[in-house]
């Protein structure tokens, strides 16, 4: 019988190319298409916020050097990565991430929780050379970063691409977007509007030491200094039924 | 044919030139537009890229003169696609062996930019998928389906658009990569731009595929050419799918994509694990389909277990995407899914490997005898390795110690270097012979030296990388006596150090290998037979349909 009907499809190379497209689209279909509609698939949870403009910037560059070739940013429900890493990563902590950087390989290790975890200092001397910190690191020295200025001159159309799809960047987040990555490196300066936008957790400070340049190293260590802060994972509940997934 | 049937079908080829060339000219003067006002420097030489490629292009076309004898094959374009399979192969052979010591020796990154392992390693991996397998594909497919059909290749410009507008799309892409453009998303790195032409690119290869088989003088598609049709359409879908992106402005090279996170993690590996699925299994099946038989002289083993195998092959991998997603922030039930459809997998797999192998039945002879048809089956060996061994690491309970560490690494380059170069070097063997129209290859004494060679090479790579991956694995998750983790993140980083010095040695003897056939097939090329070769027919000697 099998052959009896298939001899119709191997003999009509349009009905094969349908049956196929057919057959391939099922899977997908079913796997993706309820994350979007099902509420459990992100937890409920306080804190979320979107990248300040130099975070953000931050962010690029770690994409462009392609750390997350390395490094995951997601730790998973196991024991021994909690031990080690801290809570395990929520959906929610990845929200406003387009595109995600959960990685599939640690060469490195997780950064999902780095932020906080060592000074800037450590960073700037880790990143410059990773093994003056870490003799046994494999890890490429980037030391480029600390003298390359920061490529910021379309943050507004880069936040506003973000808000195009989905980041809840509001009217005035982008129009002070420029400030706002300035004011994030200068301390004593001016950063009540900042703070008014992003938040009183956003940290404000010269992260690359240098306060004659905007580095990409200030950007980048920006970024990793906030990876994992936003939410306070002590406060989620993984048992209220919102957060059963 | 008459001159009736004659006269239209030149007009219509010049109005498709036509056509052609006025698309060129407004590309053209559009990347020559988006130069000028490029945001960044990548999106400049890009453009500028795209500029010579539509100029040249321009030139092409207007002096292109179909050949008048329309009653032979297209062999040209397979002779240049075989071509530029060994040049690709043998360049992310390269950096693959760069990177590999990169990991041993850190110093190697130079503390460059464009040289570092993170830009690095997608050249590596988009240039053995993309570049070399594409190119394989390619350069088969547009073999294969002439062969069964007997049948002309479909138009005379779009298969050379395919050609050069794909290896277009691999040299932006590639040094795209050096550049630090990328989307982040393994395996579609290529910026939103790079993408557009791709699906440009690969519409016009579906169509010129789809034009052959609607010609066809055999009743029946033959086998192969479902594998290459699925593969086809599956990638269009899975690459439309995966790079939803928009650009921070048209003279930008950086987009953003569309999905988020959990959501974009998920679509991610729908499309990473299908373009395993689909791109190198799929594709490279096509070929086992038609080479295996063909050079074992042997009708396929069963037409029935093909026909169950194609179907339940693509309709089953599709879902396997979760199962690199265990324990993330991923719904549980789209994990189990993913890891269950995994495991089921395994049967199609098999029955292909199975149908594969047994085409031997009758002339299992040959494979003392011939090092070619060995390639060819080892290659299907290694396929059947790969495809039992993907499944157990899709289970939680392995993929919780697996996931993250180089036992993923060792179970991919069992597949690529073991299946998908294996099965592309046999391909290619058969074809140096036929494309530069020789009566057999220069030295079989020397393929029977690149497998040996390569196979030790394979050996020494997996072996390596599952002893260091489950080593790393059990190390991170070690406990001591008082309850507190026992290695830090860094020690297990030092004990990696011999077995990446391992793995980057099997890569040079995989690399040397891969010179090997290069030397031959060039000396196949200009018409030498090594001395003392014994003298072999390599089958298809007609040209005409």
């Amino acid at each position: 019988m099998a052959k009896l009907s298939h001899e119709k499809i191997e003999k009509n190379s349009i009905l094969l190319l349908v049956l196929i497209l057919v057959v391939v689209s099922i899977g997908g279909l079913v796997e993706i298409v309820p994350l979007f509609w099902m509420k459990s698939s992100i937890e409920k949870v306080e804190g979320m916020r979107p990248y300040t403009p130099l975070e953000l910037m931050g962010r690029d560059i770690y994409i462009r050097e392609g750390c997350y070739v390395c490094h995951s940013q997601m730790i998973r429900s196991l024991r021994s990565e909690v031990d080690r890493y801290g809570h395990y990563s929520l959906a929610a902590e990845s929200m406003y991430d387009h595109p995600f950087q959960w990685g599939s390989k640690r060469t490195g290790p997780d950064l999902a929780r780095v932020g906080g975890k060592y000074s800037d200092e450590w960073h700037r001397l880790h990143l410059a050379d990773p093994r003056s910190v870490v003799p046994e690191s494999v890890m490429p020295g980037y030391p480029f970063l600390a003298e390359t200025p920061l490529d910021a001159r379309h943050i507004r159309e880069r936040l506003e691409a973000d808000r195009a799809v989905g980041v809840p960047y509001s009217e005035e987040m982008i129009a002070h977007a420029d400030e706002d990555l300035r004011a994030q490196l200068a301390p004593g300066g001016d950063t009540d509007g900042l703070i008014a936008r992003y938040g009183d957790k956003v940290q404000v400070r010269d992260f690359d030491g240098n306060p004659k340049m905007v580095s990409e190293l200030d950007a980048l260590i920006a970024y990793l200094q906030m990876l994992g802060t936003l939410v306070d994972t002590k406060s989620f509940k993984a048992n209220e039924q919102d957060n059963d997934r | 044919m008459t001159m009736n049937e004659a006269t239209p079908r030149t007009q219509g080829l010049n109005a498709s030139a036509m056509g052609v060339i006025a698309a060129f000219v407004a590309g053209a003067f559009w990347s020559l537009y988006t130069a000028i006002h490029a945001y960044d420097a990548p999106m400049r030489f890009h453009a500028l890229l795209f500029t010579a490629f539509f100029v040249i292009g321009i030139a092409q076309v207007a002096a292109f003169r179909p050949p008048a004898d329309r009653s032979q094959y297209n062999v040209k374009i397979v002779k240049y696609g075989v071509v530029a399979s060994v040049f690709w192969g043998i360049a992310a052979f390269l950096v693959g062996v760069l990177i590999a010591f990169q990991l041993a020796f850190p110093a190697l990154n130079f503390d460059t930019s464009f040289l570092n392992f993170g830009r690095l390693r997608p050249l590596h991996t988009s240039a053995a998928i993309f570049a070399f397998g594409g190119n394989v594909l390619i350069a088969t497919s547009f073999w294969v389906v002439q062969r069964t059909s007997r049948a002309r290749l479909a138009g005379e410009i779009a298969p050379w658009f395919v050609f050069w507008g794909y290896n277009l799309f691999i040299v932006i892409a590639g040094t795209g990569y050096l550049m630090g453009v990328t989307q982040s998303k393994e395996y579609a790195e290529p910026e939103w731009y790079a993408d557009l032409w791709l699906t440009i690119v690969w519409v016009v290869y579906l169509l010129v595929f789809l034009g052959t088989l609607a010609r066809r003088r055999e009743p029946h598609i033959y086998v192969a050419n479902w594998f290459y049709l699925a593969f086809i359409v599956t990638i269009a879908m899975l690459h439309l799918g995966n790079n939803v992106a928009l650009p921070v402005s048209l003279f930008s090279s950086k987009s953003v994509i569309a999905y988020a996170g959990a959501q974009d993690a998920l679509i991610q590996w729908w499309y990473g694990h299908n373009a395993v699925g689909f791109f190198l299994t799929a594709g490279f099946l096509g070929i086992m389909y038609y080479f295996v038989p063909k050079r074992a002289e042997r009708p396929v083993y069963s037409y029935r277990l093909s026909i169950i195998h194609f179907w339940a092959l693509i309709f089953l991998y599709i879902w396997a995407g979760p199962h690199h997603l265990h324990y993330t922030a991923l719904p549980m039930w789209a994990q189990t899914l993913g890891a269950t459809f995994s495991v089921m997998l395994w049967m199609p797999s098999w029955g292909g490997m199975l149908n594969g192998l047994l085409t031997l039945k009758g002339a299992w002879d040959k494979l003392r005898t011939d090092p070619v048809i060995r390639m060819l089956v080892v290659s299907v060996a290694f396929y059947g390795m790969s495809t039992f061994e993907g499944p157990v690491m899709s289970m939680h309970w392995v993929n919780g110690l697996s996931h993250y560490t180089d036992w993923t690494i060792g179970h991919v380059h069992s597949g690529a270097l073991g299946w998908v170069g294996f099965v592309s070097f046999g391909a290619l063997y058969c074809l140096a012979p036929w494309v530069f129209r020789r009566k057999q290859l220069y030295s079989l004494v020397l393929v029977e030296w690149h497998f040996w060679i390569a196979t030790l090479g394979i050996l020494l790579y997996i072996t390596a990388m599952w002893v260091s991956g489950i080593m790393q694995g059990l190390m991170w998750r070690s406990y001591d006596a008082l309850g507190f983790l026992e290695y830090s993140f860094a020690e297990t980083v030092v004990r990696m150090h011999p077995y990446y010095v391992i793995r980057a040695t099997g890569g040079v003897l995989f690399l040397i290998g891969a010179l090997i056939m290069a030397w031959n097939i060039y000396m196949t090329a200009r018409g030498r037979v090594r001395s003392g070769e014994p003298e072999v027919l390599a089958a298809p000697a007609g040209m005409a349909i």
